[in-house]
């Protein structure tokens, strides 16, 4: 049964072939064998896998289910789940149950998804490579030396290595495109606002999105079925009916206009990433496609006022960790002060305390101006880019990331380093526009990513525009050895 | 030396809504500890706010009733701090653009003159929990239960120059408040609480002095308290050669001073930003109308509806205005009796004074306005003199026959007959043969006395006018 | 910009963190080596740019006064570190 797309297995489910709780069996016993190796999932739900799959099976014998049903996924571990350990990879939540559920999961259980588990990633959402978890670095299963990218690197490497058919990510510099890249799958970012971020633990609000980690586009349309669409308990989710993603997957390509920005090509790109990125123009000119190059003259800044913006928002959101109400508090404390101190201080990893402090420094008195303003007009300048851009082009196509996967402990001695690896990916939550990365290419074993990025909710174009590469290439179907 | 006041108030009042500012938590007060703190007031990992329609509508209707500039455009912003009654380690508040922008107040002096006091601003943002920190062994019990409650935060300009004017302008902002009905203002429950910006400077000084803030001030007899302590406090300081230290104090009202707040921080930075979970509130000219529409009639112009509709005095007019409830009690007595003059002096002097005495509110008033209006209305068609009536009120007290069956059972209806009367008053020419030879002499004087002994026989009941007119025929006959 | 370990302190209070000193220098010069990224920024005029908090100018939707929660103390304090009566419980809190 494995490797298969959730499209694939919605077939088969359909015709009998087998049923949601055979299916989810057999994951798990994956999930058994290569979780050791992967570190892929936090935690496992079996017993609430089997109920789900049970309930699955009866209501199709019933006749009534969707293209989901029974379909055994994976959350990320920064998703509430209602009576499940939600943890977000850290010590400050190790023992955290969650007392309601995400809308990402109450609408992917009310679709009939089987859940799985909950997968490994940065803590709260802070790295690109997966290493800064409580709970230990996931590897990439197309080489167990190597990171699978991150924040979203357990959905990732469970979707790369077969423990579950998809999981959900999320994205805030690039934190599904990246790992997908890594991993040679398909990662999808939709427009900030379209998808609820309640029960999302928030990392930087105004950049967060949640989003499907799949093997193909299409199987991302069907999770974007579910999840997508107004949600009255986020303010900050907009009020607009998602289409049927389903719908528009065939169009054809005949005189899409493709841009390619001139500055991702510029130094810094590796050649194997470029000249996977070239063959693939070439494919989408053989579609009827036309490619020109454009221009974001701003994209160079988009790393420096993402790292204010994202600390000073991560900043305020992470104060509620304080001990009082839930979560891990310090023993013994002597006073209040003792309490927050101790608790935050060995309840929080290195990378999350570092980037809390950058943004209390960014957002404190007499530099306030000169960081957080600064970063917001910059902000609207990288926006402007874009809406520019759009003039001329349909879709932005360029590299998700400089280079393949790098190694274990390469990159984490130096914060900026590692900053740097979202090059490609933080400009679009910027500009909160909806971005995916498809495989493309391989070098030396490992998986090489091309990024996609479409007009403000246009995701129906990007998902239509990767399935029509998809349907004439064969990158999204290679899978490592596992 | 001759000093001068400056006061500017910070009054935070808890609007009356059902549910918190941001979530669907209820808001009654009261409720056992933390039964009323939901998963967003809790701070829940990934819990988001969604602003309450109601809270909008309150803050607006108060913005318009203060002539106030309505922000077309708000946004809240995050006041980061860390204390355990905050959960989420910030305070959503609006900092740079609040709902309600520059308006004022005008208020009433003691000598009758009034005063208009600038409004900087009123924003809205969410109250803190309650801090428990009796019976825990050394430790501290939190409850969050009013925790997100919404609040508006009304600040005024540095304008008020006594503690009498800060009272005026914090009874004149209650009574308001409870005109529009979007608080219940109580203070004691602290749905209405004060903080005092207090300096003095020189008399004519252009600069202001510095400021000291007073925290937790809960009724208004405290803020002139508490007021005039620390002006005294800090004349005594500037007499002495010293200087005033900016900070905050809290009011001890057990002990009736200000002391000093150890300070909570060094230096407070609470690193304010734009709340990102939230959108900018977005208010068009429709939506102002709609509340427009719906505000009742404000204190000033009920007051001059008043001189002008019923002819009272400005002052009579004033006094009943200053409370909706009074105003509404006041109309009602108005409508059964038509007489406007007495029911005013009725409700102003007798009532009030009752109400004063048993430290009852208006709507507790164990005299209904019907009856009330009954009574006047008795006075009014000379069944009962006006000094009866007052018998005839205290009767009422405790008492639930109707305004006649008390007249008629205790026998104080007012004698009319013409003959009854004279009857009357030849008995008392005939009893003081004295007097009427002494009036006869030109001493008229005595015309008093006869008055007096004719009420005494028949109990105050004679009707007066003819009294009058009847004794001064015979005495001069 | 480079950081003092005195405002790598001062921040740290802010935040509520605890940084022994042994590792103040450090984090200082970790913190320094991110502010100098972030510092390309100053190299870009921005005056008569306005700020950009949101990706879209979407305005706040307004949610009905109801009450939709209901008391769940016992549900949420069963994941608290420390309760009473059902006070949350914290070091005594001095004024």
């Amino acid at each position: 049964m494995s490797r298969r797309t959730v499209a694939e297995l919605s077939r088969s489910l359909a015709r009998g072939e087998f049923s949601s709780t055979e299916l989810t069996r057999d994951y798990l016993s994956r999930i058994k064998q290569f979780n050791g190796v992967y570190n892929a999932y936090i935690t496992v739900t079996e017993e609430l896998a089997l109920a789900q799959a049970g309930a699955a099976d009866q209501r199709r014998a019933r006749g009534e289910y969707g293209p989901l049903t029974g379909i055994p996924i994976a959350h990320k571990d920064i998703f509430c789940m209602q009576d499940v350990r939600t943890t977000c990879a850290s010590k400050m939540l190790s023992n955290f149950i969650a007392p309601y559920n995400a809308t990402v999961v109450e609408r992917l259980n009310a679709a009939g998804t089987v859940t799985l588990g909950k997968t490994n990633m940065d803590e709260f959402a802070m790295g690109s490579s997966n290493e800064t978890s409580f709970f230990g670095a996931v590897r990439n299963p197309w080489d167990p030396e190597r990171v699978p990218g991150g924040s979203s690197g357990g959905s990732a490497a469970a979707v790369a290595a077969d423990l579950c058919a998809m999981a959900t990510g999320t994205d805030t510099g690039g934190s599904i495109r990246q790992p997908a890249a890594f991993c040679g799958i398909t990662g999808f970012k939709p427009s900030y606002g379209r998808i609820s971020r309640w029960g999302m633990i928030a990392f930087a609000s105004s950049l967060d999105q949640a989003g499907p980690i799949s093997k193909s586009a299409e199987d991302a349309a069907l999770m974007m079925n579910a999840i997508a669409g107004p949600d009255i308990k986020d303010s900050t989710c907009v009020d607009l009916a998602a289409p049927d993603y389903m719908a528009t997957l065939n169009d054809s390509l005949q005189g899409l206009r493709i841009g390619v920005p001139r500055q991702h090509l510029a130094e810094g790109l590796g050649a194997e990433v470029e000249s996977a990125l070239q063959a693939a123009l070439k494919v989408f000119e053989n579609l009827g496609a036309t490619i020109q190059e454009v221009d974001l003259p701003n994209s160079h800044l988009s790393v420096p006022a993402y790292y204010v913006i994202a600390p000073a928002e991560a900043s305020a959101n992470l104060s509620r960790f304080d001990g009082v109400r839930y979560g891990y508090r310090c023993a013994d404390p002597v006073n209040l002060e003792d309490m927050y101190k101790r608790s935050r201080n060995e309840g929080f990893g290195s990378e999350v305390k570092r980037r809390i402090m950058i943004g209390t420094y960014a957002l404190s008195a007499g530099f306030y101006d000169a960081y957080y303003i600064k970063a917001q007009q910059i902000r609207r300048l990288i926006k402007q880019d874009f809406d520019n851009a759009f003039k001329e082009v349909d879709v932005i196509i360029g590299p998700t990331t400089p280079h393949t996967a790098f190694k274990l402990g390469e990159k984490n001695s130096d914060p900026v380093t590692m900053y740097l690896e979202d090059i490609y990916t933080i400009a679009v939550n910027l500009a909160g526009l909806p971005g995916m990365s498809i495989p493309a290419g391989s070098h030396q074993g490992l998986p090489i990513g091309i990024q996609l990025v479409g007009k403000d909710f246009d995701e129906a174009r990007l998902l239509n525009v990767a399935h029509q590469y998809q349907q004439n290439t064969d990158w999204h179907l290679q899978g490592p050895e596992v | 030396m001759v000093w001068e006041t400056v006061i500017g108030l910070e009054v935070h009042v808890q609007l009356d809504t059902k549910s918190k500012l941001f979530s669907g938590s209820s808001t009654t007060f009261g409720a056992e500890p933390n039964t009323q703190a939901g998963i967003y007031d809790l701070a829940m990992p990934g819990t988001l706010p969604v602003f309450n329609e109601a809270v909008l509508r309150m803050a607006v209707k108060f913005g318009l009733a203060i002539d106030a500039e309505i922000g077309r455009r708000s946004v809240f912003d995050r006041k980061n701090y860390f204390y355990p009654d905050l959960p989420k380690g910030y305070q959503v508040t609006q900092l740079q653009f609040p709902t309600v922008g520059k308006g004022s107040l005008q208020i009433t002096l003691e000598d009758g003159s009034d005063k208009v006091i600038g409004i900087t601003r009123a924003h809205i943002e969410e109250d803190a929990g309650k801090s428990l920190h009796e019976d825990f062994l050394g430790l501290t019990g939190i409850d969050l239960n009013r925790a997100g409650t919404a609040l508006l935060e009304i600040v005024s300009e540095p304008e008020l120059r006594n503690a009498k004017e800060a009272v005026a302008y914090l009874k004149k902002l209650h009574a308001i408040i409870l005109y529009l009905g979007i608080s219940d203002g109580n203070m004691a429950q602290g749905s209405m609480r004060c903080d005092a910006n207090v300096s003095v400077r020189k008399l004519g000084a252009k600069e202001f002095g510095t400021r000291a803030e007073i925290k937790n001030i809960n009724s208004f007899r405290f803020v002139e308290k508490a007021i005039n302590h620390e002006v005294q406090r800090q004349i005594n300081i500037l007499e002495d050669g010293g200087r005033i230290i900016q900070e905050t104090r809290l009011y001890d009202a057990d002990k009736d001073e200000t002391r000093s707040m150890r300070s909570k921080e060094v230096a407070n930075d609470y690193r304010y930003f734009p709340e990102p979970d939230l959108l900018p509130v977005v208010i068009d000219e429709a939506y102002i109308e709609s509340v427009r529409a719906e505000l009742p009639e404000l204190p000033n112009a009920k007051r001059a509806r008043f001189v002008s509709q019923y002819g009272l005095s400005d002052y009579d007019a004033g006094v009943l205005a200053s409370s909706r409830e009074m105003a509404n009690f006041y109309e009602e007595v108005v409508k059964i009796c038509d007489d406007a003059k007495l029911s005013a002096n009725w409700v102003t002097v007798d009532l009030q004074g009752l109400l004063n005495k048993s430290d009852l509110e208006i709507n507790q008033s164990p005299v209904s306005a019907t009856r009330l209006g009954a009574l006047i209305g008795r006075i009014k068609d000379q069944t009962v003199s006006s000094k009866i009536a007052k018998t005839v009120f205290e009767a009422m007290l405790g008492n639930e026959q109707s305004v006649d069956e008390i007249i008629e059972s205790q026998g104080l209806k007012q004698v009319t007959d013409s003959g009854a009367i004279e009857k009357l008053v030849d008995e008392v020419i005939a009893a003081n043969p004295e007097q009427v030879t002494q009036y006869r002499a030109g001493k008229e004087k005595v015309f008093a006395f006869f008055i007096g002994q004719a009420m005494k026989v028949s109990k105050g009941k004679a009707n007066p006018d003819q009294l009058n007119a009847l004794l001064l025929q015979k005495l001069k006959g | 910009m480079a950081l003092e370990k005195s405002d790598v302190e001062k921040i740290a209070h802010l935040a509520r963190l605890h940084i022994d000193a042994a590792e103040a220098q450090e984090v200082a010069n970790r913190i320094s080596s991110i502010l100098n990224l972030i510092d390309q920024m100053q190299s870009v005029e921005t005056t008569n740019v306005a700020p950009l908090a949101h990706p879209f100018d979407a305005v706040q939707r307004l949610r009905p006064d109801v009450v939709t929660e209901r008391n769940e103390r016992e549900y949420l304090q069963k994941i608290a570190p420390a309760v009473q009566d059902g006070l949350y419980l914290v070091p005594k809190v001095i004024e």
